[in-house]
């Protein structure tokens, strides 16, 4: 178990609170209860600072920082709602929502979506930038899940949920830039992949309707990305272990 | 285990082999000259040498760059303690002229001199090149015959590390990679990091369209490549290190490879270096053809076997790098200055160039401007200079428009400022960027919007895709300026694009992304009314 | 492909069909590399780089021989191989010619070559012409900026190009086959 880590003062948008030297400032605002929206983080994984939502303002004018990936350090003063920022993560949102085939109305995550629930909380009710309508074709080829690409956002999760808590790196990123694209092992259809185990962790921690159950209709697909921290904490305690000690 | 090499015999041994013969002919065999033909005029000089039975009377010497691509192949006759005579554009048959000329009737052959005294040659300061022309690239005796090899003798058996780290601080030298950040301190992160295995890498991954300047460093002077990578080593505790060249430079990676092998024969690299106890191994590795693994934290990546995407920083480098050791990444062109600044130490570069950056800088000309080539010039040099002078102006009787430096990562500096020290400070302050060392010069005909569309469509190629803003925020600026080039644009479009801009500046995750916007916003800061000329209003709003 | 990787190639295929357990005796020099490597996962681009030399071009089957000899998974191989610009998954046409859009070639016209001999073959960038021909590639400066536009056919440098030049010389290589 973490030894409680020595105590700081930050602030966020001028509000002081209590901060722990060693964690990050994003999981020092969630332990606080204040919000930094963010999509790519997922508690219980590597960080991998690539969605660039949480980025956040550590004291003034300089470089923003990403709040998942930036450590928490003494009287540090974080800012998160400016008029710079909001314009910033509106403006990424709507080149994610651009990049992709989002159409919420016909989703299986309609309604139980992260970055639908982004949109929202950062108030982004339209997009600015040329739709570049991708034609990608679904993988429906596992018995179980459906991988639609359209709505794929390239957090990763599922790569590195595959990768560092199942241990069998069915799922990478192939080509880059604009081309870059989830793939399972040589880029075959999934159901033919032999490394995937069907344990559906990609598909819990996905934060779109990427990743979905075979069958969900509109809306229904629900995803539980908080298992993967779950599982990330109890393999950490050693939980599973023999308690007297034999590993 | 073999002796180690002796410099100074092998000085001795070449300058008797130097005098063996009453001429020289050194002819330039980089990759420009190539091109031009140099390898038939270098064979016809051999062939002539045998069939007239010359070999007691003329040696023939394949030399590094000269410098002056555009006028290749250069040749040059050395008389033995005497007269050099420089020539340009030398085909077989001028060049069997040439040396029958000079060796029989001791007459230079005017048709094909090159005048050395035009500013192109006598405005230059070589440190880094100054081997550039004189030495065979591919024999360690001739880089030991003109002082190789001797700084990392004098900083193994007579310093210190931390005397050594001293003479680069001394130096005041910056990185010449672009960002400009002091060498000395990036040495001392790294000797006081922790750990027994730390890593040295050298950067030679010159993706910026335009620049071909560490190539060049590479291929006509590896050995000083290595001996400067093995005095970093030395400085900061290091015993592993990588050269990582891009593949589109096979020539390059040869050279080094031979010559990481000659060291190691002559133990200037491998186990106890010299007699001493330092031990260093260097590998080359190779790129797969990525700009982006120009930037460190991606390279390192490559260098693992990785898709080449940037990590977040901290933790920097020096604290983990290479399969998490400190690890530190220096340019290859920074890594060519290091030998001489331990031989003449650090005052004496820091007496070269201005206050705060010092030392030279090689640039790559090219574009439009008569002298196209590889100039080193002193830091503080005017654009002017540069421009006017060592290039020898716009030709064709077009006007000067703007001098791009810094690659896609950098502006275009518009005529006005063309009076402007070209230093680290003072290319940031007009919005671009020192960059590696390309400078490309565009006349008045060249469209500045195209040219910023130029390198976005670059930028955009070469995103890693890992971050949002850089893979679909290039995407969407390509887009905006597609249509601004094309006339299709509005007022709005041109707004969002600056929007972008700053979106995608601020919020990218490494260098490249960060800095993808700049040619927009420096094009934009200094010909705006090209992209306003683009806009008709009236149509796109009945459109 | 070098000379020597050439050479290599030959001697390789003259010998013994089936030596390789694979059948095709390439994968002898893969497994040479592989060697001198230590089998180390951190190998895995050059090893990518030698595969390409000797065979031309990455198919599936090499990609996974490489996966399973370095015990990497081949999402993760799949991912790096197309990461990279120099790797190619088709087998290239019997002639490449590769344009240098590198920007002092950009400001002296090279666009007009890579359209030219593009529409020339009908052959978009980066692509074999369908009868195998011709592949057009265009690179990120060669770093012969001093002789721009440069164009490379057939490995051989050209420079000053422009479009007619270059088709000239394009139509004389593709051509000059029958």
């Amino acid at each position: 178990m973490r030894e409680r880590q020595p105590a700081v003062n930050v602030s966020f948008d001028g509000v002081e609170y209590e901060g722990l030297l060693g964690e990050s400032v994003l999981e020092c605002a969630r332990r606080n209860g204040v919000a930094i929206p963010s999509l790519c983080f997922l508690e219980g994984l590597t960080v991998w600072g690539g969605c660039r939502i949480c980025v956040v303002e550590v004291a003034e004018g300089h470089r923003l920082r990403p709040a998942c990936a930036t450590q928490v350090a003494a009287d540090m003063e974080i800012k998160i709602e400016t008029p710079r920022l909001r314009a910033y993560r509106k403006s990424v949102l709507e080149l994610l929502f651009a990049e992709g085939n989002h159409v919420c109305a016909v989703c299986v995550s309609n309604g139980n979506c992260e970055l639908q629930d982004m949109a929202v909380h950062c108030g982004m009710d339209h997009v600015r930038y040329d739709y570049q309508s991708p034609a990608r074709e679904v993988d429906a080829s596992h018995p179980k899940y459906v991988f639609d690409p359209n709505r794929c956002i390239l957090c990763t999760r599922c790569v590195r949920v595959c990768d560092e808590i199942e241990g069998a790196h069915v799922w990478d990123i192939r080509h880059r830039g604009q081309q870059a694209e989830l793939i399972t092992e040589m880029n075959k259809p999934w159901g033919e992949s032999l490394s995937c185990t069907w344990c559906g962790k990609c598909v819990a921690v996905c934060p779109t309707g990427s990743l979905a159950y075979q069958g969900s209709a509109i809306g229904e697909m629900e995803h539980d990305p908080v298992m993967i921290k779950r599982l990330a904490v109890a393999r950490n305690r050693g939980e599973w272990l023999d308690p007297k000690g034999v590993s | 285990m073999a002796a180690p090499i002796d410099l100074h015999e092998v000085m001795e041994r070449e300058r008797e082999e130097r005098f063996r013969t009453r001429w020289r002919v050194k002819a330039c065999s980089s990759t420009a000259c190539l091109s031009a033909g140099a390898g038939a005029t270098i064979k016809a000089v051999e062939d002539l040498v045998e069939r007239e039975d010359m070999a007691l009377e003329v040696q023939v010497i394949p030399t590094g760059c000269m410098g002056l691509c555009s006028a290749g192949p250069l040749v040059r006759m050395m008389r033995r303690g005497g007269d050099e005579s420089d020539y340009q554009k030398v085909t077989p048959e001028a060049a069997i002229e040439i040396v029958r000329s000079h060796v029989l009737d001791e007459q230079p052959v005017p048709e094909y001199e090159l005048d050395v005294t035009m500013p192109f040659f006598t405005s230059q300061e070589r440190v880094v090149l100054a081997n550039g022309g004189v030495i065979n690239p591919d024999r360690i005796e001739s880089y030991v015959a003109h002082g190789g090899y001797q700084a990392l003798e004098k900083a193994l058996t007579t310093m210190k590390p931390k005397q050594v780290i001293e003479q680069i601080r001394l130096s005041r030298i910056r990185g010449r990679g672009g960002a400009g950040y002091p060498v000395a301190s990036k040495w001392g992160l790294l000797a006081s990091a922790p750990g027994k295995t730390k890593y040295v890498v050298a950067n030679g991954d010159e993706g910026d369209p335009g620049a071909y300047m560490d190539r060049t460093i590479m291929e006509d002077d590896p050995h000083r490549v290595i001996e400067g990578i093995a005095i970093a080593a030395y400085a900061t505790g290091a015993s592993e290190a990588y050269i990582y060249v891009r593949a589109e430079y096979p020539r390059a990676i040869e050279r080094l490879d031979r010559a990481i092998r000659v060291a190691r024969r002559n133990r200037l690299l491998g186990r106890k270096i010299l007699d001493t106890n330092f031990n260093l191994s260097v590998e080359v590795r190779i790129g797969a053809g990525a700009f982006v693994c120009g930037e460190e934290t991606a390279l390192l990546a490559s260098i693992e076997g990785l898709r080449g995407t940037p990590r977040l920083r901290p933790p920097y480098p020096t604290e983990k790098g290479l399969w998490g050791a400190p690890t530190m990444i220096n340019n290859v062109e920074t890594l060519a200055n290091i030998a001489p600044i331990i031989d003449r130490g650090g005052e004496w570069f820091a007496s070269l160039g201005t206050e705060k950056s010092t030392g030279t800088k090689v640039f790559a000309l090219a574009g439009d401007i008569t002298n196209t080539g590889l100039i080193e010039v002193p830091m503080g040099t005017s654009l002017r200079e540069i421009v006017a002078d060592i290039g020898g102006g716009v030709p064709n009787g077009k006007e000067f428009k703007a001098a791009q430096t810094g690659g896609p990562s950098g502006g275009c500096i518009p005529a006005k400022f063309l009076d402007t020290s070209v230093d680290y400070d003072s290319l940031r302050e007009l919005g671009s960027i020192m960059g590696s060392g390309g400078l490309i010069v565009m006349d008045e005909d060249v469209k500045m919007p195209d040219v910023a569309k130029y390198f976005m469509e670059f930028s955009m190629d070469e995103s890693c895709g890992k971050c949002t803003p850089c893979r679909a925020g290039t995407v969407q600026m390509h887009s905006l300026l597609q249509r601004l080039t094309e006339g299709n644009g509005s007022k709005q479009d041109l707004r969002d694009l600056e929007h972008l801009c700053s979106v995608v500046r601020d919020t990218s995750l490494c260098g490249l992304g960060q800095a993808a916007p700049n040619p927009v916003i420096s094009t934009l800061q200094y010909f705006r009314s090209e992209y306003e000329a683009l806009i008709h209003e009236e149509e796109v709003v009945h459109a | 492909m070098s000379d020597t990787t050439t050479r290599r190639v030959v001697e390789a295929s003259n010998r013994q069909q089936g030596d390789h357990p694979s059948g095709d005796n390439r994968f002898e020099l893969v497994d040479k590399h592989l060697k001198r490597a230590r089998y180390e996962q951190d190998q895995l681009i050059e090893t990518l780089h030698v595969a390409q030399d000797v065979f031309g071009y990455l198919s599936e089957d090499i990609l996974i021989y490489v996966a399973r000899a370095l015990r990497l998974p081949p999402s993760m191989v799949y991912g790096v191989a197309t990461f990279y610009h120099l790797f190619t998954f088709e087998p290239p046409g019997d002639h490449s010619c590769t344009v240098c859009t590198g920007t002092a070639c950009f400001v002296k016209g090279a666009d007009a070559i890579v359209q030219g001999v593009s529409d020339a073959y009908s052959v978009p960038t980066g692509e074999t012409s369908a009868d195998g021909s011709l592949t057009l590639k265009t690179a990120r400066c060669l770093g012969s900026c001093g002789l721009a536009p440069v164009v490379v056919l057939d490995g051989s440098v050209l420079s000053h190009q422009n479009a007619e030049s270059t088709l000239e010389l394009v139509g004389t290589a593709v051509g000059g086959e029958g």
